[in-house]
């Protein structure tokens, strides 16, 4: 219970975070893209903001054996720079590109209920539900 | 550069950080958007009821403001529904087949000063910078 309310408060903070910084505009989000145009760098400073908090966080954790709620640290598996990790974040990015929308701030942009963004996010689960089967199919096995 | 919010982007970065801070703190889990997501969608039961807390909190901000505030969140960029269709395609599929996206690899992973997280960041930065330049200066015009 208490490890599902410090989930759940990481969210809230974590979307007030999005909402804050302007990452949930994405007419924002393309002006900070468009570094040939009349370019807006304010975003930058959201991950000049959020990378040495989150460092502090990380650093801390290593003084503890186990985190607060949980029996263990649940470290990223993968550790390799492949052709998956390069070809992933060069979709990610041409889709960053159209629309301006990354995942969470899709996602909190959602709850206003514009069509635009709806269709967005419907979009973008389909996307991963297709990256599933296809894994499956890969794989030739279930996970 | 009127739009220019290098206080506010940099609160809300701070803001986006100590989520992070917490729930590794916390659970000992990487605040990732797209991991989070992807893994409750063919529903699993192992790793789903924190992954719906968060999402929970998640939505909760906007919905706090509104009520609160009336806070209403802004436009899409663009009017296509087919090219909003299209980019959530992308960015769903892309962002599951290179394990994250801006949260997980952008700011989770860089503060880990994790090498896969830092190359993921510039290939996707630099990817979408680039489609914002071939977009607007060189189709649009």
């Amino acid at each position: 219970m208490r490890a599902l309310f410090a989930a759940f408060a990481s969210g809230l903070v974590f979307g007030l975070g999005i909402i804050v910084s302007g990452m949930v505009d994405p007419t924002k989000v393309l002006a900070f893209l468009d570094v040939a145009g009349d370019w807006d760098p304010s975003l930058a400073f959201v991950m000049g903001g959020a990378i040495p908090v989150a460092a502090a966080g990380f650093m801390l954790a290593r003084r503890r054996q186990r985190p607060v709620c949980d029996g263990r640290f649940l470290e990223p598996s993968k550790t390799g720079i492949d052709g998956r990790l390069i070809l992933g974040a060069v979709l990610f990015g041409a889709g960053w590109g159209l629309a301006g929308y990354c995942p969470a701030p899709a996602l909190v942009a959602s709850v206003s209920g514009q069509a635009g963004t709806l269709v967005f996010v419907a979009a973008m689960l389909a996307g991963m539900v297709v990256f599933d089967l296809y894994q499956r199919l890969l794989s030739g096995s279930r996970r | 550069m009127e739009n220019f919010t290098p206080v506010a982007s940099a609160a809300g970065g701070m803001l986006i950080g100590l989520a992070a801070a917490l729930l590794w703190l916390g659970l000992g889990r990487i605040a990732g958007i797209s991991g989070i997501v992807g893994g409750i969608l063919p529903i699993r039961r192992r790793e789903a009821a924190w992954r719906l807390a968060f999402l929970a909190g998640l939505l909760a901000a906007p919905l706090l403001l509104g009520v609160a505030a009336g806070y209403s969140a802004p436009a899409p960029a663009i009017g296509s529904a087919d090219l909003l269709a299209v980019a959530g395609l992308l960015v769903g599929f892309g962002t599951r087949l290179g394990s994250g996206c801006t949260s997980g690899h952008g700011v989770c992973g860089i503060a880990r000063l994790s090498p896969r997280s830092l190359v993921a960041t510039a290939v996707f930065m630099v990817t979408a910078a680039a489609t914002v330049f071939l977009v607007r200066h060189v189709i649009g015009a």
